[in-house]
C-alpha cells in the first residue's frame, strides 16, 4: 500500500504522454484500423480537450489510457512511467474515468453509499464513512444522499455521484468522456463549474473528450481535433475565439458551434463527398 | 423572411394536457397558445418542459391517460379536438407529419428504406406501386442522397445516422404535408451532418411553403435556423420572441438559459447557474 502512495508524486516529464498510438480491431483482411499514430502530451494540472465527430477515435484514445483496451501499439506513459497493458491497482489510484451517461454508469440497485464504498473496498482503504461524507460535500451533494438509489436522483445529481466515485481514490488524472452531453444546459453549467473548481482545488489533470467546442473552450487550455483516427489540428483554446483557425475542419467545427449557416452546410457537404471518395 | 399568410395554418389557444398517473393528474402543458403560418417556429426548453408533449398533442399521438383541453385547436378548417379518429388518419402523415429524433428507433428494421418511403405515400394515395416507388426515388434525391437507386434497396442498419435522418425526412415530406413537426431532428447527429440535414430541411420548407415546428433544446441552433422561438418552462410558454431578437430576451429564464451556454468567443471563469423562480410556472 505504501508503495503505491509514493507513485502519486509527479515525476519528471509530462503527466500524460501518448506516442505513436495505433489501434486496430479485427485481424487479417478484415482488420479495421481506428487510430493512426496519435501523439500528444498533457502537462501537470492542464486540461486538455479531444474533439471530433463520432467515429473519429477520440473516445478510443481515452479507453486505451483507462485500460479498457489492451492491444494498442505505441507507448503510453503517465508521470514518466510507461503503462503496461494490464490494469493494475496503482494505475487505478492515479487515473479515473467519468462516463458520458449518468443513467447507464451507476448500478440501479446500489445506493450512492455502496457505489462510493466499492472502490475503497477494492483498494483496502479504511475510514470509509468519513471519506464518503467528505467526497459528497466536495461534489456539492447533501450528506443525506448517501442512502439514495440512482432513480431517486436527477441527471445532474447522478453525474455528481459519478464524479465523486472517480475522485474517492484521490487520483491525479481524470478522464472525462462527454461528461455533460446527456444533461440540460443549465445543469451542464453546474457540472462544468464543479469540474473547474475541483481542478483548481486539487490540482487535477483533465483529459476531456467531447463534440461540443463550447465545452472545450470553457474548460480546457489546449485542444486536439481528431478526424478519422488522426489528430489533424492542435490549438490553444484561447486562440479559437479570436482569429479564424487555419485548418478547414477545425474552422467548420468552430463555425458550426456558433450558428447554422448555408455556407458551412455547403462546405460540410463537399467535405463529406471528398471523404467518401477517399474511402471508396 | 417568409411571407406570412393572413390566416395561420394552425391555431392553438389555451392548450392544457394532463396525464392520469397513479399519483393523480400531472399537468404537463399549461395554457399554451400560438399560431403557425408559413414559418419556422422553434419550441425550446429543458427536458420535462412539455415541448415534445405539445408536438404530439397536435397529432393526438398520446396514450389514453392523456386529457387534452383547449379553447381552440384548429388546423385549417378542422377542429383537432373534436374530429373523428378517421378524419385524423387523413391528416396524420398526409397534411401534418412528424420527424422523430432518432432514425435508429423510428425506421422499421426489417423493411428496405425505399419501401418504407413508398409505403408512406401509398397509405394516403391510391396509386400503383411503381408510381409510389418513382416518387420515393425522387424524394430521396430531393433530400440530397447520392445514388438514390442504391440507397432505395438498403435496410436501416446499412445507412449512417445522417442518411437515416434524411430518409425519415423524405418519408415525412413525400405526402407534401402543410405542417411538419420535427422533434429534435438533429440532436443525435454530428455537427457536419447536422448542418447538411438542416440545409435540406431549410430548402424544403422554403420551396414548398411549409409550416415547420422545430422542437429543440439547442438555443444556439434555433437562434440561427428559425424565425420565431417559443420558450417553455414547466409546461408554460414563458416567452415568445423573434429568433433574431433572442439576444434581447426579457424573461429571466430565457436569459438564464442563454447565459449558461459555454461559448467559444467569450471565456468566463464560471458559468452563471440558472436560479429558478417558482413564480415562472404560475404566472
Amino acid at each position: 500500500m505504501a508503495k503505491t502512495m509514493t507513485m502519486n508524486t509527479p515525476a519528471n516529464g509530462p503527466t500524460i504522454q501518448v506516442d505513436k498510438l495505433n489501434l486496430s480491431f479485427g485481424i487479417g483482411a478484415s482488420a479495421n484500423q481506428v487510430l493512426y499514430d496519435v501523439d500528444f502530451s498533457v502537462e501537470e494540472g492542464e486540461a486538455f480537450g479531444l474533439v471530433g465527430e463520432s467515429g473519429s477515435g477520440k473516445t478510443t484514445v481515452l479507453r486505451c489510457l483507462a485500460g479498457q483496451y489492451d492491444h494498442w501499439q505505441g507507448s503510453l506513459s503517465i508521470h514518466g512511467q510507461k503503462l503496461g497493458r494490464k490494469l493494475d491497482r496503482a494505475r487505478c489510484r492515479k487515473v479515473q474515468m467519468v462516463f458520458q451517461d449518468p443513467y447507464g454508469s451507476l448500478h440501479p440497485r446500489h445506493t450512492v453509499e455502496t457505489a462510493l464504498a466499492e472502490p475503497l473496498a477494492i483498494h483496502g482503504i479504511g475510514d470509509r464513512d468519513a471519506r464518503i461524507d467528505a467526497i459528497l460535500s466536495k461534489v456539492g451533494l447533501p450528506l443525506s444522499f448517501r442512502f439514495r438509489y440512482p432513480h431517486q436522483l436527477s441527471g445532474g445529481q447522478r453525474q455528481r455521484v459519478a464524479i465523486a466515485r472517480a475522485l474517492i481514490l484521490e487520483p491525479r488524472i481524470l478522464l472525462l468522456d462527454e461528461p455533460t452531453s446527456a444533461l440540460d444546459v443549465s445543469v451542464q453549467a453546474e457540472i462544468l463549474n464543479l469540474l473547474a473548481d475541483l481542478r483548481v482545488r486539487d490540482g487535477l489533470t483533465y483529459l476531456l473528450v467531447t463534440h461540443d467546442l463550447g465545452v472545450v473552450a470553457h474548460l480546457c487550455d489546449r485542444v486536439a481535433v481528431m478526424q478519422q483516427g488522426r489528430i489533424v489540428d492542435m490549438q490553444e483554446c484561447a486562440a479559437l475565439s479570436g482569429s479564424m483557425p487555419t485548418h478547414p475542419y477545425t474552422r467548420m467545427l468552430v463555425e458550426a458551434s456558433r450558428h447554422y449557416s448555408r455556407e458551412m452546410a455547403q462546405i460540410a457537404a463537399t467535405d463529406a463527398a471528398a471523404a467518401s471518395r477517399v474511402a471508396a | 423572411m417568409s411571407e406570412q399568410t393572413t390566416s395561420p395554418k394552425l391555431q392553438v389557444e389555451d392548450l392544457n394536457v394532463r396525464f392520469a398517473t397513479g399519483e393523480g393528474l400531472v399537468h404537463a402543458v399549461r395554457g399554451v397558445s400560438f399560431d403557425l403560418g408559413r414559418e419556422k417556429l422553434a419550441i425550446v426548453g429543458e427536458s420535462g418542459s412539455g415541448k415534445s408533449t405539445v408536438g404530439r398533442t397536435l397529432l393526438r399521438l398520446h396514450p389514453r391517460s392523456a386529457r387534452i383541453e383547449a379553447k381552440k385547436l384548429r388546423f385549417g378548417d378542422t377542429d383537432l379536438l373534436t374530429c373523428s379518429e378517421k378524419k385524423l388518419q387523413d391528416i396524420r402523415g398526409r397534411r401534418m407529419s412528424m420527424i422523430m429524433q432518432d432514425p435508429k428507433y423510428s425506421l422499421n428494421p426489417v423493411m428496405r428504406v425505399g419501401d418504407q418511403i413508398a409505403e408512406a405515400y401509398l397509405a394516403h394515395h391510391k396509386v400503383p406501386r411503381s408510381e409510389a416507388n418513382q416518387r420515393a426515388l425522387a424524394m430521396l434525391e430531393a433530400v440530397r442522397i447520392r445514388e438514390p437507386q442504391r440507397v432505395f434497396k438498403l435496410y436501416p442498419h446499412e445507412v449512417s445516422g445522417g442518411m437515416g435522418q434524411r430518409i425519415m425526412i423524405a418519408m415525412m415530406l413525400i405526402t407534401e404535408p402543410e405542417i411538419v413537426i420535427a422533434d429534435e431532428p438533429t440532436s443525435a447527429l454530428d455537427v457536419s451532418v447536422r448542418l447538411q440535414v438542416l440545409a435540406t430541411l431549410d430548402d424544403l420548407v422554403s420551396q414548398r411553403g411549409l409550416g415547420l415546428i422545430f422542437i429543440s433544446h439547442d438555443l444556439n441552433l434555433v437562434r440561427s435556423f428559425c424565425d420565431r422561438v417559443l420558450v417553455m418552462y414547466a409546461g408554460r410558454v414563458v416567452e415568445s420572441i423573434a429568433a433574431a431578437d433572442l439576444e434581447n430576451a426579457q424573461h429571466p429564464y430565457t436569459r438564464g438559459l442563454l447565459a449558461s451556454l459555454p461559448s467559444i468567443d467569450e471565456r468566463r471563469e464560471r458559468l452563471p447557474v440558472l436560479q429558478r423562480d417558482p413564480a415562472w410556472a404560475m404566472a
